[in-house]
C-alpha cells in the first residue's frame, strides 16, 4: 500500500503589497502640491549633489596628475609652468593639525565641565551661549577679530614678521589658533551631547564603587564617549579644511610656505603658506593665478577629503569604527 | 585561610587597598547553573547573626518637601540578609541609597536623623571611603564598557594614590571573580569585552566588582528583576554565601525571594516602617494587619 503525498504547496500566497489607494487626482489642490515639492526637493538636492560630484570628479580627473600633488607651486605665465599643489596640500594638513589640537582639550574640556559640573547653572548657559556666540559668528568675522589680537606687539613673536619689523599677525599659529575656534563647537556639542546621553546608572555604579566624579569621568564616561568625541573631531576637520576666510586673512595666502626664523618646526608654526581652499580661489578665474584647470584639481582633491571625512562621520556614528563592545 | 591578605601584606601594602579576612578566603566553591551536589559550604546555613555593621536612627528623606521615608530606626547585622518588602514607591529604594548616601546626588533629596556604620556616623565619613565599605548593586545589570578585569579592578585601583599594576591586583580580581561564582565561566578570557557577557553573568560582575575591595554591606537593589529564573538562582545561592562576610541588605518585589534569601524582613508602606522581624515571623505571623494583607497578596 502507497502513501501518496499530493506534492501541492498549500500555503497562502503572500505579499507584500498595501491594499489600493485613493488616486491623487481626487485630492485637494493644496495636498497635492505639497506631495510634489516634497518629492521634487528630495530629488533636486540629490540632483545637485550629484552634480557637483560628478562635474567635478570629471573636471578634476581630466586635470589632475600624480605629479600635480607632488610639486610646489610656481609663478609662471603659462599653465603647464605653474608647478603643483604639494604647498597648499602641505598648508591643509597643517593648519588641520593645529586647529584640531588647540580645540580639542577646549572643546573637552568645556564639555566635561557643561555634562557633569555645570554649576551654578547661570554660569553654565554663559558658557553654552559663549560657544554658541562662537558657532555662531562669520569665519570672516573671526578672522577679523584674530588679524587684530596677533597683530598687536605682545604676539608678534607668533607670526610672520615683515623686513622693516611690521607686524603682519600672519602665520599658522596665528590661524591654527582661530581654526581652533571653527573647530570647538561642533566637538563640544558632539562630546557634551555624548556624556548627556550616558545614562545616570553607569555614573551611579561608579560613584556605589567608592569613586569621586573625576575618576568616573576619566575611566568611564570619556572611554564611553569615545565615539562621539571621534565624530566631533572628524566634523570639526572639515569645517577647517572647508574654511577659505580665516586662511586668506590670518595665513597669508601666500604661493609657497614661507618659514619665519631659523629654529625647526617653530619657523614654520610662524610662518606662512596657503590651503588648498585658498589655492582654489587663487586658480579660479576670480583670482589672481587664474589657472582654471589647477583649480579643479585642486578643488577635486578637497572635495576627495571632505567626503572621505563625511563617509567616516557616518561610520562612527554607526558604531563600527570604535564600537566599545 | 588567610593567603589573600597573606600575601599583600608585605611586598604591596602602598599601592594595594588593605583588604580584611574574611570566612570565604577558604578555597571557595564555584556556584554554577545546575549544579547541585551536596556540599556543606551551600547548605542553608542558620541565620548566626554577627556584629552590628548599620544603626539607622530616626532616619527621614524628603524630596522637595514630599516624606518619602519616615523616621526609620533599625539595625542591620552582619552574618544577616534583611529584605525591604513593600509596595512600589514607599521608599525601599530610598531608604536603600541612603545607607550609601547616594540620595546625595539628588539635588532635592533632604536627610533627618544619623546612620552609623561601625558606630562612625557615615556623613562625617568621606564619601569615597563609605561608599567603599558599603557597596551596592544595581537592578539593571550596568557593568563598564570595559574588559571584564578592568571592571572588577576598577574598584580596587584608585583607592590608592599610585595606580597598581596588574600583577599585584590579579589575585584579588581572580578572587572577587570566584566569590561572585563567575570565575569558572570567564576564566579563560578576562580581557574580554563585560558587556558581551549574558545579564545574568553581568549582574554576578557587578556583583564581584562590588565585593573586590571586600566592603562590610552589600546594598542590592532588586538584583534578579531583570534577570531569568536560572541566573535568580544562581544570585539568591550566592547571596546566602555573601551573608557570612557581609551585611546584605536587598530590595526586592518578589516576596518568594525574600522568603528564600531573608534571614530578616523590614516591610515599608508609604515611607513608613511598618514591621521588622524574622523572615518567619513576618510571614507567619505578622503583627500588623498591613504586613498581613501584604504579604497574602491582598495589594501591593
Amino acid at each position: 500500500m502507497s502513501v501518496y503525498a499530493p506534492d501541492l504547496d498549500t500555503r497562502p500566497r503572500l505579499s507584500s503589497g498595501r491594499g489600493r489607494r485613493s488616486s491623487p487626482w481626487t485630492w485637494r489642490w493644496g495636498d497635492r502640491l505639497v506631495l510634489l515639492c516634497a518629492w521634487a526637493a528630495g530629488l533636486g538636492l540629490c540632483l545637485i549633489a550629484a552634480a557637483i560630484v560628478l562635474y567635478m570628479g570629471y573636471r578634476g580627473i581630466e586635470y589632475l596628475r600624480p605629479g600635480l600633488l607632488f610639486a610646489r607651486p610656481a609663478i609662471s605665465t603659462s599653465q603647464s609652468h605653474t608647478g603643483g599643489i604639494l604647498d597648499p596640500l602641505i598648508g591643509t594638513l597643517l593648519l588641520t593639525a593645529i586647529g584640531i589640537a588647540l580645540a580639542f582639550p577646549l572643546a573637552v574640556a568645556s564639555a566635561i565641565w557643561i555634562a557633569e559640573y555645570g554649576r551654578p547653572s547661570w554660569l553654565a548657559r554663559i558658557v553654552e551661549s559663549s560657544i554658541e556666540i562662537v558657532a555662531g559668528t562669520p569665519d570672516i568675522v573671526l578672522a577679523l577679530f584674530g588679524v587684530a589680537i596677533f597683530q598687536l606687539g605682545i604676539l608678534a613673536p607668533l607670526s610672520f614678521r615683515a623686513e622693516g619689523g611690521g607686524v603682519y599677525g600672519r602665520s599658522f599659529i596665528a590661524a591654527g589658533a582661530m581654526m581652533s575656534l571653527i573647530a570647538l563647537p561642533p566637538l563640544f556639542v558632539a562630546t557634551r551631547d555624548g556624556l548627556r546621553a550616558v545614562p545616570t546608572h553607569m555614573r551611579e555604579a561608579a560613584f556605589a564603587l567608592g569613586k569621586t566624579r573625576i575618576a568616573t569621568i576619566r575611566r568611564v564616561l570619556l572611554p564611553s564617549v569615545r565615539s562621539n568625541i571621534a565624530t566631533g573631531v572628524t566634523l570639526g576637520v572639515s569645517r577647517i579644511i572647508g574654511d577659505t576666510a580665516i586662511v586668506v586673512l590670518l595665513l597669508g595666502k601666500t604661493l609657497h610656505i614661507e618659514t619665519q626664523g631659523s629654529v625647526p618646526a617653530i619657523n614654520l608654526l610662524r610662518g606662512t603658506g596657503s590651503t588648498l581652499t585658498s589655492y582654489v580661489y587663487d586658480n579660479s578665474p576670480a583670482g589672481e593665478g587664474a589657472a582654471p584647470q589647477k583649480a579643479y584639481a585642486a578643488a577635486f582633491v578637497l572635495l576627495l577629503f571632505v567626503l572621505a571625512l563625511n563617509l567616516l562621520v557616518d561610520k562612527i556614528g554607526s558604531g563600527s569604527l570604535t564600537s566599545s563592545v | 585561610m588567610h593567603f589573600v591578605a597573606d600575601k599583600f601584606d608585605g611586598e604591596y601594602e602602598h599601592s594595594v587597598p588593605p583588604v580584611r579576612t574574611i570566612v570565604l578566603d577558604r578555597p571557595p566553591v564555584p556556584v554554577a547553573p545546575g549544579v547541585r551536589e551536596r556540599n556543606p559550604l551551600r547548605e542553608p546555613l542558620p541565620s548566626t547573626t554577627g556584629p552590628e555593621r548599620l544603626s539607622l536612627r530616626e532616619i527621614s528623606i524628603d524630596y522637595g518637601g514630599v516624606p518619602a521615608v519616615k523616621s526609620v530606626t533599625m539595625s542591620i547585622h552582619q552574618g544577616e540578609v534583611l529584605a525591604l518588602i513593600g509596595p512600589s514607591g514607599c521608599g525601599k529604594t530610598t531608604l536603600l541609597r541612603t545607607l550609601n548616601r547616594l540620595t546625595e546626588l539628588t539635588p532635592s533629596a533632604a536627610r533627618a536623623g544619623e546612620v552609623l556604620l561601625d558606630g562612625d556616623d557615615i556623613h562625617q565619613l568621606p564619601d569615597t571611603t563609605l561608599r567603599a565599605r558599603v557597596a551596592m548593586v544595581f537592578q539593571q545589570p550596568n557593568p563598564f564598557p570595559m574588559s571584564i578585569f578592568d571592571n572588577v579592578a576598577f574598584a580596587l585601583r584608585e583607592q590608592s594614590r599610585k595606580r597598581p599594576r596588574r600583577r599585584e591586583i590579579e589575585p584579588l580580581v581572580i578572587d572577587a571573580l570566584r566569590r561572585a561564582g563567575l570565575y569558572e565561566e570567564v576564566r579563560d578570557d578576562l580581557d574580554r569585552p563585560a558587556l558581551r557577557l549574558s545579564g545574568g553573568q553581568q549582574q554576578r560582575l557587578c556583583i564581584a566588582r562590588a565585593i573586590a575591595p571586600r566592603p562590610e554591606v552589600l546594598l542590592m537593589d532588586e538584583p534578579c528583576s531583570a534577570l531569568d529564573p536560572i541566573s535568580t538562582g544562581v544570585i539568591e545561592e550566592l547571596i546566602g554565601e555573601l551573608r557570612r562576610d557581609l551585611a546584605v541588605v536587598i530590595v526586592t518585589h518578589n516576596l518568594a525571594q525574600a522568603r528564600r534569601v531573608a534571614d530578616k524582613v523590614a516591610f515599608m508602606y508609604l515611607g513608613d516602617l511598618v514591621e521588622y522581624g524574622t523572615t518567619a515571623d513576618v510571614f507567619s505571623q505578622p503583627r500588623a494587619a498591613r504586613t498581613r494583607d501584604y504579604v497574602r497578596g491582598a495589594f501591593g
